[in-house]
């Protein structure tokens, strides 16, 4: 019986989830814009005064913001909730923006921008000069899409060659100087692999890229503001393909650099344990890397002999006003006042030191820490990861060229595949 | 006529026991509608503040009749079957029916909202700063009860008031070191946390200018903007940048006449276009066959696989010489114990080449996931592992349900262990086993985590990145709908009832086959 009874209950649950869904999604169109007020004042009536903000991160920063959250609370008499989103954040966002549940304020990268404004779920953000002047150009242009600031920076990511000094004392000032001493040092018998780079059974884009991208490839075109353009896929150009013949000349066939069994499981680990002397990799890589006990250096990925730069693509962790959120007056505020400030930006860095965007403070970071400033340096050559949309049918398809080219493929016939496979999902 | 016949039986019976009144009686009546009500007293206000009449009807009825239900002596075969029909309704039809009418949408990403939403979120993102206007510092006041912004110029300091009808100068005002107003003749400044409570109020307040709107941002500044883009009703176009963009209804975008569409768009109907598009689409129709050939092939191995296994297994422990049968029980069940999610991951890095424990134990080089033939043996080898302590448990319950008897009859009959074993023992056990097994086979035909988890479909080869060696039809279709042109629900649904409608054939194929079997051994 009493099984039953709770059997009942969950089949009670289950429906009254239903009703609610229902009317939620019915009464989203024609009463979303009187719903929201009524909803809100009822619920902030018996709070303190200015209700509720509440803002979504990964759990990383969860414990950082929260001091700042407090605090602006206070100021502004309202309560404020940091709650921790640990995983598919940009789809539990959308998902939720959508139903009206999610949050006013939300942290993540900024190549989101072009799928959550085509979903309209976020607003732009408005930073006077003096605000955008205080960061680095390249993560303004990061965060601008259509022209609109859509987000406001606090960190700046991209990888960079880490070499351990002891097996390999100078950087290797171009990609054949890298794999020669790589292979003099496996050769004799110092480490096990020449480069530690995840290749993975799938590839993997945003690693290889800034070799890929020195070998003359190109992924888009730029439209004339500059932007990458959707419309101009150049993944089966004659220069990709040229490019796509670097890395084949790298892969497991030529070289030995690049190899499909290195992947974002190992690589780091294999790095750390000294069974390589370079590895390519970001900011996240450093608390595995310094555990490994040797001394490094961090300097940019180098380019080939007489090749194009090698230019990494750069991340940029961001704030971003959600366009359903309830309180957006107060979201706007924190945005482009709270985010904008130094002391944010350092708690943020001691949570998970990734160099922050603010110039002034990744001087005060790089007084105590020299990796981030050389992280930073490292990516000045870099661009933004493009934001469109259309980057998600880049991926793949581009990273099982990038493995079939590594295992000895033709580098045609795989990036022209690979083309192919772009241009059809994108027709659709 | 049933019914009557009922109460004339129970009149004849004279009056009817009186059904014992015990605790646990009492405690789950209660606990049931308690349930009931609490839920109508959650679900209730929201509704109402909606002004979704008919859904909270239909709650109030659902939660009446619940009540009724429960609170009556009568209708005792309902009690016990409306939890289960709710269920049903709830668990099964609704997100079948739910999965069937996003199919014929273009639901997804871009298309994730409706048409005011699409309107709202171009018009708010083409807002821009109207070039040469200064960035006022912004103070929230109260005039005649109404709330008005008190702008500064922070270049000539001059202040000004906006509302709803425009700027004026305000004189006598003034103004502090952050160029807020800190006091103003006839208006009451808001103080930050006043100000914050009127958030609503002040993130809505337009103060019209010559060139657009000037706007609050935040709570300490503001700017006067002008959308670069304006939907007409009169058009049914969004006019400005680029345009006239006009809604394409058939896609759920607002295109012009080069045939750009602007990024924002709405969820439409888009009819049988995501089922054609399974039919048709070359990259689909053109592995189908392929994919589902050894969709097939993996889905009968994996559970046939771990069946002859499990059973050779349970049979052997089934044996009553067998010692130390709890300790083997113990270990073959261990992989079914442990979490599926982290073995498929840490079988993954074991078939790695160079660094994979596969590798170095045998001393071999094989690249396992990266060629077709080993990747193939290597997922059903991790789904065998996986699966057969399952097998191993369902057939050592089986084979104790069956007198020993039986086969000792046979064996006196001079059977062969062998024979007795195919005539007597397997059928037996097939009888309790094949729904198990035909179920086995559904969950592995759609066994996402198995490929995803291991060898994410691959690999994959040159000619035709779109489809690898191990891919299955779900995590093919999971790459085309959610992969490359970001989440694509309507055309996933569209892909989903395909698939259900295959495994529905194949289930119901071989249960036909297994009453046949039932009715000549049962």
């Amino acid at each position: 019986m009493r099984k039953r009874a709770m059997g009942t209950a969950a089949h009670l649950a289950a429906l009254s989830a239903l009703a609610v869904a229902v009317t939620a999604c019915g009464g989203g169109d024609k009463t979303a814009p009187s719903a929201a007020p009524t909803g809100s004042s009822s619920a902030t009536a018996p709070a303190a005064q200015g209700g509720k903000l509440v803002i979504w991160a990964d759990p990383n920063r969860v414990k950082a913001l929260k001091p700042f959250a407090e605090q602006f609370g206070t100021e502004n008499g309202v309560t404020v909730e940091v709650k921790e989103i640990s995983k598919d954040n940009q789809q539990v966002f959308l998902t939720a923006s959508q139903q009206g549940s999610g949050p006013d304020i939300m942290v993540g990268a900024h190549d989101w921008i072009g799928n959550l404004v085509q979903n309209g779920a976020i607003d732009p953000v408005n930073l006077t000069e003096e605000q955008k002047a205080a960061f680095p150009e390249i993560a303004m242009k990061a965060v601008t899409f259509n022209g609109q600031v859509y987000a406001a920076p606090y960190a700046v990511e991209n990888i960079a060659l880490i070499r351990n000094t002891d097996l390999a004392p100078d950087a290797p000032a171009t990609i054949e100087d890298l794999v020669a001493k790589g292979k003099a040092l496996k050769a004799a018998g110092k480490v096990k692999e020449v480069l530690c780079l995840p290749v993975a059974q799938k590839g993997d884009a945003f690693h290889v890229y800034p070799i890929f991208a020195s070998g003359g490839g190109a992924l888009f075109g730029t439209t004339s503001t500059g932007d990458p353009d959707p419309k101009k896929v150049l993944v089966g150009s004659a220069d990709s393909v040229k490019a796509f013949d670097r890395l084949k000349e790298l892969g497991e066939k030529g070289d030995g650099a690049l190899k499909t069994s290195i992947t974002n499981e190992n690589y780091i680990a294999t790095f750390a344990a000294k069974k390589c002397a370079f590895l390519i990799s970001g900011p996240w890589a450093m608390g595995d890397v310094k555990k490994g006990g040797f001394p490094y250096d961090i300097t940019a990925v180098p380019s080939f002999k007489g090749g194009k730069p090698a230019t990494p693509f750069v991340g940029v962790q961001s704030f971003f006003v959600a366009a359903k959120g309830k309180n957006k007056t107060l979201a706007q505020e924190f945005v482009a006042n709270y985010v904008t400030n130094k002391d944010v930006a350092k708690a943020l860095y001691e949570a998970d030191p990734r160099p922050p965007a603010l110039t002034a403070a990744l001087q005060e970071v790089q007084a105590s820490d020299a990796d981030a400033g050389k992280f930073m340096e490292a990516g000045k050559s870099g661009f933004p990861m493009p934001a469109i949309p259309e980057m998600a049918a880049i991926w793949e398809p581009f990273g099982i060229a990038e493995a079939a080219v590594v295992k000895g493929g033709d580098a045609a016939k795989s990036a022209a595949a690979a083309q192919k496979a772009i241009d059809s999902s994108l027709k659709n | 006529m049933a019914h009557d016949a009922h109460a004339a039986a129970d009149t004849r019976r004279g009056p009817r026991p009186r059904r014992e009144v015990t605790t646990a009686f009492v405690v789950s009546r209660v606990a049931v509608l308690a349930v009931a009500a609490a839920l109508l007293l959650y679900a209730a206000p929201p509704l109402a503040a909606d002004g979704s009449w008919v859904s909270l009807t239909l709650l109030c009825a659902a939660s009446a009749g619940i009540a009724y239900l429960y609170l009556t002596r009568r209708f005792v075969p309902a009690k016990y079957l409306i939890p289960g029909t709710v269920c049903l309704l709830a668990f099964q039809v609704f997100p079948v029916l739910y999965t069937v009418s996003t199919a014929f949408t273009n639901f997804g990403d871009g298309h994730r909202g409706d048409k005011p939403a699409a309107v709202t979120a171009i018009e708010t993102g083409s807002v821009r700063q109207a070039p040469g206007s200064p960035e006022y510092a912004l103070t929230a006041a109260v005039r005649d009860g109404e709330l008005v912004f008190l702008l500064v110029d922070p270049k000539t300091k001059q202040v000004q008031a906006g509302s709803g009808q425009g700027l004026a100068p305000v004189s006598g005002a003034q103004v502090g070191v952050t160029g807020k107003v800190l006091r103003a003749p006839g208006f009451t400044v808001l103080k930050a946390p006043e100000a914050a409570a009127r958030g609503q109020e002040i993130s809505k307040l337009a103060v019209p200018t010559r060139g657009g709107v000037i706007k609050a941002n935040g709570l300490s500044r503001a700017v006067e903007g002008r959308a670069a883009l304006v939907y007409d009703s009169s058009c049914d176009c969004v006019n400005g940048e680029g345009g006239p963009w006009a809604a394409d209804e058939t896609r759920g975008y607002f295109v012009n006449a080069r045939g750009d569409h602007l990024a924002q768009g709405w969820q439409v109907n888009v009819g049988f276009g995501n089922f054609t598009r399974v039919v048709t689409d070359p990259t689909i129709s053109g592995y189908f066959l392929g994919v589902f050939g050894w969709n097939l092939f993996f889905a009968l191995a994996s559970a046939g696989g771990t069946f002859v296994l499990g059973m050779a297994v349970a049979l052997a422990l089934h044996h009553p010489r067998m010692r130390g049968t709890k300790v083997y029980r113990i270990a073959l069940i261990l992989p079914y114990a442990m979490p599926s999610f982290a073995m498929l991951l840490v079988w993954r890095d074991m078939f790695n080449r160079d660094f994979g424990l596969i590798n170095q134990l045998f001393g071999t080089n094989v690249d396992w996931l990266g060629q077709s033939g080993t990747a193939r043996a290597a997922v059903i080898l991790v789904n065998l592992w996986l699966g057969f302590p399952y097998m191993f448990l369902v057939t050592t319950g089986a084979l104790q349900a069956i007198p020993r008897e039986l086969t000792e009859a046979a064996s006196i009959d001079g059977a062969s262990p062998w024979y007795g074993f195919r005539k007597v023992t397997l059928p037996l056990l097939l009888v309790a086993l094949t729904p198990l097994l035909i179920s086995s086979f559904a969950f592995n035909f759609n066994n996402f985590n198995a490929i995803q988890l291991t060898s994410e479909g691959g690999p994959f080869p040159a000619e035709s990145p779109q489809v690898g060696a191990t891919d299955l039809l779900i995590t093919y279709t999971f790459r085309l709908a959610f992969g490359a042109g970001g989440a694509q629900f309507g055309f996933a649904a569209a892909i989903s009832v395909f698939i259900f409608a295959l495994v529905a054939v194949i289930s119901a194929v071989a249960f036909r086959r297994t009453r046949k079997q039932e009715e000549v051994y049962a």
